[in-house]
């Protein structure tokens, strides 16, 4: 292996951590807005009522402008996992490569033709193929997101496949358990659910603001009525599949469960904290508290992660020091293995190239022992396995908290839209009008307790993020860092302004 | 039927399945083609919208394209995929920030509150469609003469090129004759297939001054391209190419890729036919005003790709070549995925003809009508 500078690391990181971020404002609002604007056309379709078309075509104008910054942002991140993690996408390219190239030949083809009949087909095709049209666009946005989430799911559950020590890399050996697996799974409904909460958000947000300025009042109240009941069933969605996704953390990640819930010591029958600040001087190993305040729900953290509320949840200084009682192997011993497994893999390597076909087998069989542990190899400290508990806690529980609000909001602007008298109810328009940032805030966060949870790991337990960068100079990664935020920034600003024109301008224009 | 493929048959399949995905692509790039013109033929704010509402109903084609070109690659020939990607960093950051830029533009161009300005937003699209063709040409061109790296036993690649002591990472490509003379090849084909496609999609009954400026874009930008044209063909049939043995031994081989078309007859075809074709279309654009001189051109820009990335890669040559260790180099059967991998991307391949079938019936619905001025004026207009 070759050694990198760890500020090469580190910045390499903290770019596709920036891309990934600012691609991420964009996208939910698309997943979601594509099938609210599927909505309001199949009820145009259906009733025949130029408002809902006008409705149609306002909306869809706010979607066109944000799916373009959405697609700028985007085309970067399929190609940095070559450019900065080029080593990395050698030891994945077998596995990753698939559900990306599927993701191109039908999700991002399916959006883009579609795309063009959705917007400029209106006098070109019938009205129902037109309808169609927006219907395929919204399926298109959401299936690019099921394979791009199936290969993330891939990297923090690595299943369906084998390591292969000649070539050097993992290779696929069953395509249905990668597709099919249970993170992947939990990922995705996650993942797109929360993006319709997020454009529900969205519509909401703005038809406030005409309600508030008592413009287009007619357009804003249907336009809540969809939203209401897209957002309230779809934030309902999100806490079942958050649950399930939490529990898939459990079983496969526990280090990153034990950051989310900032769990040092393991316990039978642990609560879940509802909220707290987190003590920033406690490391792995020591007698501090881990919070400065905490308060907690009995037993839930158990019934959360193993189904069972008096089961035992490990904490991070049981999976780091190991925990005979509860048979849990420390990431000190696991280190211990990985060396022997990445010397038996020197070894083999160097016996092929010499040709002495008994000591590469002798090598290649020690090295099958030990190979599930080879990642634990690289690290240089057990600690080192431990992501940064505060940052992953409060991404975590912002999220969670955030999450929880969602449905008493939507819930709330639809009881009112249906009694006619959201319009009157001063207290709830503001409420409204700042969801979509609330709702932004929660995606942010998700992600961030997601990736930042599962350091140091690029592929859980396999590989760490410091064997996985490009061998660049450190210099060559904060210039393009610097052209990404100058360019992106740049964008965001055009972006944000065309949109406030827009929703400033409102649907006469159409 | 697939699953009794061979792994080399499985490797080749996914070479020409990509190299198809790359030519489709330089034939796609008429719409970067066209955003180079803009300025040129377009005189007047009426004839601007045209030629951007023309070209903005495909901006996403090549852009999705390249964005397939790249899957694919990093699914069927991973190695590829690090080693360059990784390697020539600079050249390929380049590329696809014009393309960043250029995803914004025709949405943006003209919108209210759009901050920047029209002509900033036609700058974006001009600089993606010279400087980012440019580049790709560039790239494309190092699967002739080379680059400078090394991979290790774990395949991790080292950039061995540096000037005054510093890494250029890839950018040295443009300092080869071979590899700037493909580039502006390609700028100056894409241009003369712009101004095909727009004198094909728009309704030029009202503007015939630019039908005017169109045509002699197609002929003028034709003449330009060919002084490169000659240098990339003759350098091709003259030069040393990187010929693998049965052992997988890399070593240089005089008249290499001569030898590879004279092998391989069908890529000769392919070369001559594409080349043929081109030419009808600009007769008919330039001389016979013909309003088709797309579909030709088009089909011969297809043709002559296809050539170009598939005879660097088979009668054992290195498509990927390192001048700095010969035996770093890339070919088919070292760079590729599992055969397992291609296996069940070879099933999914299957799906292509449906693809393409569902995408140029869209086209056609679309191009049905002509793109008119009130096509080009209408408010969700770009």
């Amino acid at each position: 292996m070759i050694d990198v500078d760890p500020s090469l690391v580190s910045w390499s990181r903290a770019q596709f951590a920036f891309t990934a971020m600012y691609h991420w404002i964009f996208v939910p609002i698309t997943l979601g807005l594509s099938f609210l604007c599927a909505f309001f056309e199949t009820i145009y379709l259906k009733t025949g009522d130029e408002e809902w078309k006008k409705i149609t075509r306002f909306w869809m104008t706010l979607f066109g402008i944000n799916f373009a910054i959405g697609v700028a942002t985007g085309i970067i991140l399929e190609f940095e996992f070559g450019t900065n993690w080029s080593n990395y996408s050698w030891m994945v390219g077998d596995i990753f490569g698939a559900p990306l190239a599927i993701e191109g030949l039908f999700a991002f083809f399916m959006e883009a033709s579609f795309f063009a009949v959705m917007f400029f087909g209106w006098d070109r095709v019938s009205k129902g193929f037109h309808c169609f049209s927006t219907w395929m666009v919204a399926i298109g946005s959401n299936l690019s997101a099921v394979w791009i989430l199936v290969a993330n799911g891939w990297m923090q559950n690595p299943v369906g496949m084998a390591f292969n020590a000649d070539t050097a890399r993992f290779e696929m050996q069953n395509f249905a358990e990668v597709v099919f697996n249970p993170i992947a799974v939990s990922k995705f409904t996650h993942t797109s659910s929360s993006g319709f909460v997020m454009a529900s958000a969205f519509v909401l947000t703005v038809s406030c603001w005409y309600l508030i300025k008592k413009k287009h009042v007619e357009m804003a109240k249907k336009s809540i009525i969809v939203a209401s009941v897209f957002g309230l069933v779809a934030s309902c969605f999100v806490g079942f599949t958050g649950d399930e996704a939490a529990y898939e953390v459990a079983q496969k990640q526990p280090m990153k469960l034990a950051a989310m819930e900032g769990l040092y010591k393991g316990e039978t029958g642990a609560g879940l904290v509802a909220i707290g600040i987190i003590n920033n001087t406690k490391v792995p190993g020591d007698v501090q508290d881990p919070f400065l305040f905490e308060v907690k729900i009995p037993g839930m953290l158990s019934l959360l992660a193993n189904r069972e509320f008096g089961s035992f949840v490990p904490g991070i200084d049981d999976l780091v020091y190991g925990n005979k009682e509860h048979d849990i192997m420390g990431v000190n011993t696991m280190m211990e293995k990985g060396k022997l497994a990445l010397a038996d893999l020197a070894a083999y390597k160097q016996a092929r190239k010499s040709k002495d076909d008994a000591t590469a087998e002798a090598a290649l069989a020690r090295f099958d022992v030990n190979k599930q542990f080879m990642g634990y190899g690289y690290l240089d400290t057990p600690e080192e396995a431990v992501p940064p508990v505060n940052i992953v806690f409060n991404s975590f529980h912002l999220m969670a908290i955030l999450g929880s609000m969602f449905p008493v909001i939507f819930g709330a602007f639809l009881f009112f839209t249906l009694k006619g008298t959201v319009s009157e109810q001063r207290w709830l328009l503001p409420v409204g009008l700042f969801t979509g940032l609330l709702a932004l805030f929660a995606q942010q966060a998700g992600w961030v307790t997601a990736e930042v949870g599962r350091q140091p790991w690029a592929i859980q337990g396999l590989m760490p993020v410091k064997i996985a960068t490009t061998n660049l100079s450190t210099t060559s990664v904060q210039i393009t860092f610097a052209m990404f935020a100058a360019v992106f920034t740049v964008l965001l600003i055009a972006e944000i302004s065309i949109m406030l024109k827009a929703i400033a301008a409102g649907p006469e224009v159409h | 039927m697939i699953s009794n493929l061979d792994y080399v048959t499985l490797q080749q399949i996914w070479w020409v399945l990509c190299s198809v995905v790359g030519a489709l692509f330089l034939f796609l790039i008429f719409v970067q083609g066209g955003q180079t013109l803009l300025w040129q033929v377009a005189k007047t704010d009426t004839e601007s919208s045209l030629v951007v509402n023309s070209l903005g109903r495909k901006w996403e084609l090549p852009f999705t394209t390249l964005v397939l070109f790249g899957g694919a690659l990093f699914a069927s020939f991973p190695k590829f995929y690090s080693t360059s990607f990784g390697g020539a960093y600079w050249v390929w950051v380049l590329i696809l920030f014009t393309f960043i830029i250029q995803a914004v533009s025709y949405e943006y161009r003209s919108k209210p509150g759009n901050v920047w300005g029209r002509k900033t937003y036609e700058s974006f699209m001009f600089i993606n469609g010279s400087v980012g063709v440019l580049l790709i040409g560039a790239a494309v061109g190092t699967f002739y003469t080379g680059s400078a790296f090394s991979l290790n036993d774990m395949n991790q690649v080292t950039w061995q090129y540096t000037l005054g002591g510093v890494n250029l990472r890839g950018l040295e490509a443009a300092f080869s004759l071979f590899n700037l003379s493909l580039g502006l090849f390609l700028v100056f084909n894409a241009r003369v297939l712009g101004a095909l496609y727009l004198l094909n999609n728009i309704d030029l009954s009202s503007v015939a001054q630019l039908e005017e400026r169109l045509r002699k874009a197609v002929m003028t930008n034709f003449i330009c391209s060919l002084p490169f044209l000659l240098y990339v063909v003759v350098s091709i049939l003259l030069r040393k190419g990187f010929g693998v043995d049965e052992n997988g031994v890399v070593s240089m081989v005089s008249f290499k890729y001569l030898f590879n078309l004279l092998a391989l007859p069908h890529l000769l075809l392919l070369l001559l036919g594409g080349l043929g074709l081109v030419i009808w279309g600009v007769l008919l654009g330039a001389l016979k005003g013909s309003y088709r001189g797309i579909w030709p051109a088009g089909l011969g820009t297809v043709l002559v790709g296809l050539c170009v990335l598939c005879l660097p890669a088979f009668n054992g040559t290195a498509f990927y070549p390192s001048t700095f260790d010969l035996q770093s180099s890339l070919t088919i059967y070292n760079a590729s995925s599992s055969e397992y991998t291609l296996m069940v991307m070879t099933y999914v391949a299957l799906f292509i003809p449906f693809l393409l079938a569902y995408v140029a019936y869209l086209w056609k619905q679309m191009d049905s009508k002509k793109i008119s001025i009130e096509d080009a004026l209408d408010h969700e207009a770009y």
